[in-house]
């Protein structure tokens, strides 16, 4: 065969460069999205990384992911990425943009998070006309949950929340957020398109890529809403799905340009830079140093209460409350105060924590991560939080045995069966309130009547209040038992 | 090979990121994808080109949502194997690559 014949090809559409190589998401399957077959959100990616390749925009790239089967967005795009609270994508990424003017700012979010959680944060972002891209994948449910009726979800649309089919009645109108959106005055492109065959899929394609140059050219709020297959939650197959959308969902969702003011408009000014620090005074027509006489911060700070308290224990050992009661009592003793629970999803059982600070000043933050009192009820939580209590900080544990790794020789501990001396006070569930006494022994920042005022406003039943003071007080004397030995033994 | 027969675009599919939904197959306007009769190692039946026919419209790349199982070529100006771009028969560019 001769040489001119020999045909060459060159490659036209590949994997965009804004995806990564490989996803590291898991340790098998990286070359794959975690999307379901068919999936719209497999599609629609690929269209915002093409566009993003085409306008070279992948290292000022930000991209908002958000809470729904899109939430791993990040494993899957090249670009800088925030994955935000449930709905509150587009408020992120007003903040993104705000401190970042320079970088593309795109929010991505499904329909669940977008149009019902969220539905303030984007109505109030397109309000302000805020320069960032929204892709607003509709697919009429909430997937990642198990089909739950969305905002969005269709009139008769069956979904586990609505077994007999969306009724008007019980659920509302589906939302139509792009045609919402387009009664404000700020948008400046407001378009719906679908996935339902080659055309819509190719106006989508456009779509995406007008989004995101409006925002290479400065301009302002886009909003793109694509109605996307999900097969899945759907019950149907991807070619089914495809068709739904043009054929079912569609009927709802009129697809169409709803606001185009892009044609003569000029970038969008940058916000204005914040007024120096040292200017604010001024402004709101303070004289610097014009403080009252009797304000807390005419005072020296005094340090001589600074509690990082952390507690843990099993749900229903009183973890929340011991917390709890340490907070009020500060509070009745004129302290700042903060009392942070933490729990996890069980409704019963698990374990649970709190994060209780006390200072003389203002707390910056309620999290306690390296505490100066731990109190473990348990053995679990002694060995989760241990390495975190600081240098000469107390631990307080719940066991007389105390486990041989949690030994350190930069803190005190107090390890005494809490559960059975409080038992022997007629209740092992007071044990917090011995473990709390023991704290406040330890601690000597708190009168005894700010302890009592706060048990009273904390514990209401007569029997339990009495059960809970005899306990507090065995408590501190157990510390100080405790002190006693020790000086005995040295 | 002879000029005549050559198409003008080539699809490619890598077997193990395809998932198999079909919608390349529903979307190609000359119908020259089926899915194969063979599972790849996730279980899926894939994606194949049936061998010629491609005219390199990039649809089916376009409606796939796994971002890298499709890749389409085009055929370049015919000109002289020193050429620079894929040549046939190279590195994966046959028809049906994947199975
Ligand atoms: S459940 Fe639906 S939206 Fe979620 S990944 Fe699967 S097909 Fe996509
Ligand atoms: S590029 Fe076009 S003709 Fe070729 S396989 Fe894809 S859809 Fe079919
Ligand atoms: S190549 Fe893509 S569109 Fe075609 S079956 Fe595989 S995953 Fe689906
Ligand atoms: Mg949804």
């Amino acid at each position: 065969m001769s040489s001119e014949f020999i045909s060459e090809y060159e490659v036209i559409h590949a994997k965009p460069k804004a995806f990564y190589e490989t996803y590291a998401r898991k340790d098998e399957l990286q070359h794959q999205t975690h999307y379901c077959p068919g999936c719209g959100h497999g599609t629609i990616h690929k269209m915002l990384a093409q566009a993003m390749d085409e306008f070279g925009i992948k290292d000022r790239t930000i991209l908002i992911s958000p809470v729904g089967c899109s939430v791993f967005a990040y494993y899957y795009f090249d670009v800088g990425n925030v994955q935000a609270a449930h709905g509150r994508a587009s408020a992120v990424a007003t903040a993104v943009k705000r401190s970042r003017p320079e970088s593309i700012v795109i929010s991505y979010q499904g329909d669940g998070d977008l149009a019902a959680i969220g539905s303030a944060e984007i109505l109030h972002a397109a309000n302000r006309g805020e320069p960032i891209a929204v892709i607003f994948v509709n697919n009429a449910i909430y997937s990642m949950t198990g089909g739950q009726f969305a905002p969005t979800t269709l009139i008769g649309q069956k979904s586990t929340t609505t077994p007999g089919g969306r009724s008007a009645i019980h659920e509302g109108y589906p939302l139509h957020v792009s045609e919402l959106l387009a009664t404000l005055e700020a948008p400046m492109y407001i378009e719906r398109v679908g996935l339902g065959d080659n055309r819509q899929i190719a106006q989508a394609s456009r779509a995406i890529r007008r989004a995101v140059e409006n925002q290479v050219r400065g301009l302002g709020f886009s909003f793109i809403e694509v109605l996307s297959p999900c097969p899945t939650i759907w019950r149907l197959s991807p070619v089914e799905s495809q068709r739904w959308v043009r054929e079912v969902m569609e009927k709802t969702y009129p697809l169409a340009v709803f606001r185009d003011r892009t044609k003569d408009a000029q970038p969008r000014p940058m916000p204005q830079e914040p007024p120096a620090l040292d200017t604010i005074p001024q402004i709101i027509g303070v004289a610097n140093g014009d403080v009252p006489e009797d304000s807390a911060i005419r005072h020296e700070p005094v340090t001589d209460v600074d509690l990082h308290v952390r507690v843990a224990g099993f749900g229903g050992q009183g973890v929340l409350l011991l917390g709890e009661v340490l907070a009020e009592a500060g509070l009745d003793a004129g302290l700042e105060v903060s009392w942070l629970p933490s729990y996890g999803p069980e409704m019963r059982s698990g374990t649970s924590n709190c994060h209780v600070r006390l200072s003389r000043e203002p707390i910056d933050s309620p999290l306690v991560t390296a505490p100066n009192v731990l109190v473990a009820m348990n053995e679990p939580s002694l060995k989760k939080f241990d390495k975190s209590v600081q240098a000469r900080g107390w631990v307080i544990y719940n066991g007389d045995a105390f486990p041989p790794e949690c030994v350190r020789e930069d803190v005190h501990v107090l390890a005494l069966p809490f559960t059975q001396i409080a038992d022997a006070l007629g209740d092992a569930r007071a044990a917090n309130m011995v473990m709390l006494g023991a704290l406040l022994e330890i601690a000597d920042a708190l009168p005894q009547t700010s302890v009592d005022a706060a048990l009273r406003r904390l514990v209401k039943n007569p029997r339990f209040f009495e059960l809970d003071e005899r306990a507090l007080a065995r408590g501190r004397e157990l510390y100080r038992e405790s002190v006693r030995e020790v000086c005995h033994a040295g | 090979m002879n000029a005549e027969k050559r198409d003008r675009g080539l699809l490619r599919v890598d077997g193990n990121e395809c998932k198999g939904c079909g919608l390349c197959v529903e979307a190609c306007p000359p119908k020259v994808i089926a899915m194969s009769e063979r599972l790849n190692h996730y279980g899926y039946r894939t994606a194949t080109y049936v061998g010629a026919g491609c005219t390199g419209c990039g649809i089916c790349f376009m409606v796939c949502p796994e971002p890298g199982a499709i890749t389409v070529l085009r055929a370049m100006a015919q000109r002289s194997a020193a050429g620079s771009g894929v040549t046939m028969g190279t590195e994966g560019a046959m028809p049906c690559a994947s199975n």
